[in-house]
């Protein structure tokens, strides 16, 4: 296989994820009710609550909106990717996915694409988010919207993976209920993203490093930290770190009796 | 009719497969040889163990015993070779409803390393043969059962492969479309000297004249034409045979 085979695939699923996003894009749209209830309302709620003090990356103090945002465009990647996952290996795309695992190339490189190019149309969403945001004077540098993106990037092909791998491996959560339950919102909730860490240490200091160790805690601080132009190599350098063993294990691991690929589902 | 290029006329062996799904044996041995540029019918009923031959062949299921070798080159060792040589025509719509006969044909030859333009112009070429090409930038929803199924067919055809897989491809379909169907691959055995594998569970699609494997509770109960099978069990026709040795039918 050369190089030219390769680059027509990667071009080819990418033009796939783009016509579907296009087809289904009130779908999209709707998705992005979510983070927006959450900017404008629970924010608003919150605001008089909860009092940010001036950390990093903030050179000043900040609205409650302002320190959610990132959050939110975490919460964002984090849905489309474990929606993404469940729906290659049990619904909607079950047909591509069979058609995808057809081809000659290996398969962790097909996989890791794929995961790509469903995390490119989700950073799209973000984009769109982080534009509406500006409503709601959530106005992050000019620069920090192109800083922000191979953090999003990183974010979405970690999430993307660790759906892989939770759809592949855990027979349990083969509905989006129980990845909402069991990993979505433990996800969210125990992260950075509504809250600073140190306000969790006050409250639990064993939550709080519950909160440490939760990858999606330094993809959205990575995402933060970039959106204003701040570099740090903590938060990029786990959540690089995480993306590569997440996809590693769910591409390698990847097997499609565990799924329903086959047609039918088969015990593994 | 004929496409000229695709490169034709290899053996594909199938030595020793077996499989099971946890402790429940659902392959036993089964080794068999398809003749180049021939129609075979692998004829089981329900829960025969044609998908799971079908995965194993596909590499959707990994090998556990056994090995399958595409002129001479091994699925187990040479993967890559192996599946370039192979088009599939799934039992379950493989096609993205949404998109349009052509998108869905290109995703495929990406797929395979085509370049865009070299991918337009073999889809362009196969929707021509397929009677198609007028449809090429309508949704595939607004296709009916017959059609989808054609261009599942012609997709698979894209990358020119020499062994064209179909697993029950007539399911849901009416009696006219599954006849044509039947018919029309049976053209392109001739015309591309293109090896088919047709699994189904309808005995009205087998011929005569057809090599088929009958295949029942995972093994491999008859290989030969329809006509020396039954000449073998001492029956009147397949549909005798297939219920002697089955049980179904």
């Amino acid at each position: 296989m050369k190089a030219a085979h390769y680059w027509h695939c990667f071009i080819g699923i990418q033009t796939r994820e783009w016509l579907r996003f296009w087809q289904q894009r009130t779908r999209f749209a709707s998705a992005l009710v979510r983070p927006l209830l959450w900017l404008v309302v629970f924010a608003a709620g919150f605001r008089a609550v909860l009092g940010i003090s001036i950390i990093p990356p903030y050179q000043t103090y900040i609205t409650y909106e302002t320190y959610i945002a990132p959050g939110l465009c975490g919460m964002i990647i984090l849905f489309n990717s474990m929606q993404g996952a469940l729906s290659m290996v049990y619904d909607r795309e079950l047909g591509s996915m069979r058609v995808l695992l057809m081809s000659p190339l290996p398969r962790p490189l097909l996989l890791v694409t794929k995961l790509l190019a469903m995390g490119v149309v989700s950073v799209g969403q973000v984009y769109v988010f982080l534009l509406l945001a500006l409503l709601v004077d959530v106005e992050p540098p000019l620069w920090g919207y192109l800083a922000v993106l191979p953090a999003l990037v990183l974010t979405s092909l970690m999430l993307g993976a660790l759906g892989l791998l939770i759809a592949t491996w855990i027979k349990q959560l083969e509905n989006f209920a129980g990845v909402m339950n069991f990993v979505i919102f433990p996800m969210f909730f125990m992260s950075s993203a509504l809250y600073p860490l140190w306000r969790m240490n006050e409250a639990s200091p064993w939550l709080y490093w519950i909160c440490q160790f939760n990858p999606f805690t330094h993809a959205v601080e990575a995402i933060r930290f970039s959106l204003y132009l701040e570099w740090n190599p903590m938060a990029f350098g786990i959540t690089a770190a995480v993306t590569v063993v997440f996809a590693l294990l769910a591409t390698t691991g990847f097997r499609p009796q565990r799924t329903k690929i086959l047609g039918t589902s088969k015990p593994a | 009719m004929g496409c000229g290029h695709r490169s034709h006329f290899m053996t594909i062996e199938a030595r020793n497969l077996s499989f099971r799904y946890g402790d429940k044996p659902v392959l036993k041995e089964v080794s068999f040889v398809l003749t180049s540029g021939g129609f075979h019918a692998l004829l089981g009923p329900n829960g025969a163990g044609k998908s799971t031959l079908f995965g194993l062949l596909t590499r959707l299921l990994a090998l556990q015993q056994g090995d399958v070798l595409m002129a001479g080159q091994s699925l187990k060792k040479q993967p890559a070779e192996a599946m370039r040589k192979i088009g599939v025509v799934f039992q379950q719509n493989a096609l993205d409803l949404d998109l349009t006969v052509r998108q869905n044909l290109l995703y495929h030859a990406a797929l395979h390393g085509l370049s865009r333009k070299e991918a337009r112009l073999r889809g362009d070429r196969e929707l021509t043969r397929f009677q198609l090409l007028e449809r090429a930038n309508e949704p595939v929803r607004k296709l009916n059962g017959g059609h989808r199924r054609r261009v599942e067919i012609a997709r698979a055809l894209l990358h020119e492969p020499s062994l064209l897989l179909l697993d029950e491809p007539t399911v849901g379909l009416d009696v006219a479309s599954r006849r044509g169907l039947n018919d029309h691959v049976r053209t392109l055995c001739e015309s591309d000297g293109l090896t088919v594998l047709w699994a189904t569970h309808l005995i009205e699609e087998v011929r005569p004249q057809d090599r088929v494997l009958i295949l029942h509770e995972g093994k491999l109960l008859a290989d030969g034409t329809g006509h020396d099978i039954c000449e073998a069990e001492g029956t009147r026709d397949l549909a005798e045979t297939f219920h002697t040795l089955t049980g179904a039918g």
